[in-house]
């Protein structure tokens, strides 16, 4: 579980989160959304600690991670997989050396054991014969899918994904979106997911949290979503003719 | 660039190497990074350094001539000027100012992709001290490496000297092998030693300093390269002078 009380970042003199409030439950997917510059990727840095917040308290399991010295944090950041938005996978390293680093670097695993985990991780997400291949030689669905398997390669307890469906094709969404929820539930992992997909947020959300002018706007599950009357919600999430003609139907 | 923006850089650049000098997560990965380090950093560098020196020499050696018209000079004394040059100032600071380019640029922009394509914040989401990790392997590197490149350089530099000196006719062999044993004083190649291996530091550390606050995008990344370059430059010519008159 993840706690954030009263959390608030500013750059300069310009406010990016404001009092945000919100608790993500164990072995759900929690979405955050919103628009472009709301403030999500801001929110998902700080919960890491790539960026240091202004005020408020964040809490792993109780572990007050705000005050926690470079040493304890990093006892925290064993425990937590990332997958970024381009994948951020290391360009000189081959796929298998990729999964393979946070084992070699964290783990007393021996080489071999490290390589038969990264290739466990990589045959879970479905890249199979690909292990010595360089990352600009795939394409980025599986660039994804590869910095899937290399945050999960630790057994991680919490996992952020700053939108992993970005640049990709619905059919290849739908993948990743469905690999992620058979992740989170096989594993028992607290997911925080940052989208602008609204079909991911309908087809694996448990919690979403939309994020309006760095604060918390509004809180629910995704059968909520349908019925909210929150103007700004609707704008973001009903905004082509095809939504609007959805929501229609489905309300 | 204001004095607080100049004293915000400078901290900035020693609350960087605070994180550098630390001992690394994993003694193996360390030396294997290391490794690679000086394949990159140093063995690629010898043909760069090689061929500059082998000139660098062919011309000090017909410049030091061209000044020495006068018969009362002995021939010799053009092997020893050729010699002392490149001794104390070419294979040292040349050479430091050459790789501030070659290498300097290279970490920049290495690390500057890094930074903006996300895999810094990947490793520091692992845990994983980013800037030991990348930077100190490069620096280690440059310290093994440089003093041999710099003793390369002053072989071939006074190689190119002599056999420019035969081949134009300025100086005859006997004369020019003459010439750079004439008074020679082992302190000169320590002195450029200890001078290369600050440069070093200063090339990789301040290089790796442009990459690792990079921001924005492709474009950044060349900037940072540029401002690594520039700024190594005037660091090595500052302790230059700095260094020359400690050690001399």
């Amino acid at each position: 579980m993840i706690e954030l009380q009263h959390i608030s970042k500013s750059f300069k003199d310009f406010k990016v989160l404001d009092d945000i409030s919100t608790t993500f439950q164990e072995g759900k997917v929690n979405f955050t959304i919103g628009k472009s510059g709301s403030g999500k990727t801001v929110l998902l840095k700080s919960i890491v600690g790539l960026h240091e917040i202004d005020a408020g308290r964040i809490l792993f399991h109780n572990r007050d991670f705000t005050n926690m010295d470079l040493k304890q944090r990093k006892e925290i950041r064993k425990e937590i997989g990332m997958v970024f938005q381009g994948g951020a996978l290391f360009d000189s390293a081959t796929l298998e050396e990729n999964v393979m680093f946070p084992l070699k670097m964290f783990s007393n695993l021996s080489y071999e054991e490290c390589r038969e985990r990264a290739n466990f991780c990589l045959k879970r997400v479905e890249v199979i014969n690909k292990n010595h291949l360089y990352p600009a030689e795939i394409s980025g669905g599986m660039q994804k899918r590869v910095a899937i398997a290399r945050a999960i390669a630790l057994n991680p307890k919490y996992l952020f994904c700053d939108e992993p469906n970005s640049g990709l094709d619905p059919i290849t969404s739908i993948v990743i979106d469905n690999l992620i929820k058979e992740i989170i539930l096989e594993f028992n992992i607290t997911a925080v997911i940052n989208t602008h997909d609204m079909n991911s947020v309908m087809e694996i959300a448990d919690n979403i949290i939309f994020i309006h002018q760095g604060k918390k706007w509004w809180q629910g599950n995704k059968e909520e979503i349908w019925r909210t009357d929150n103007e700004e919600l609707n704008d973001l999430i009903f905004a082509s003719e095809l939504t609007k003609k959805l929501k229609k139907f489905y309300v | 660039m204001s004095l607080y923006n100049f004293f915000y850089y400078i901290g900035r650049y020693f609350m960087l190497m605070r994180r550098v000098v630390t001992k690394p997560d994993d003694s193996k990965l360390f030396f294997a990074n290391v490794s690679r380090e000086i394949i990159v950093i140093g063995y690629n560098s010898i043909t760069i350094v090689a061929i500059i020196s082998l000139f660098m020499g062919a011309v000090l050696t017909l410049q030091t001539a061209y000044n020495m018209t006068n018969p009362l000079y002995p021939d010799y004394l053009i092997g020893l000027g050729t010699r002392d040059s490149i001794f104390l100032e070419f294979s040292s600071t040349i050479v430091g100012l050459i790789l501030a380019g070659k290498v300097g640029s290279n970490i920049a922009s290495e690390i500057g992709t890094m930074r903006v394509t996300q895999q810094i914040d990947a490793l520091e989401i692992m845990g994983v001290n980013s800037a030991n990790f990348l930077i100190l392997p490069k620096i280690v590197a440059a310290l093994c490496t440089f003093p041999f490149l710099c003793l390369i350089s002053m072989i071939v530099g006074i190689s190119g000297g002599w056999i420019a000196g035969e081949l134009s006719g300025e100086v005859p062999t006997s004369q020019f092998v003459y010439g750079i044993q004439y008074l020679f004083i082992p302190y000169y190649i320590l002195y450029s030693l200890i001078k290369i291996s600050f440069f070093g530091v200063i090339i990789t550390s301040i290089s790796s300093y442009f990459g690792y606050f990079t921001n924005g995008g492709a474009l950044e990344v060349g900037h940072s390269s540029t401002k690594a370059v520039v700024n190594s430059t005037l660091v090595i010519l500052i302790f230059n002078l700095i260094l020359t008159s400690i050690l001399l």
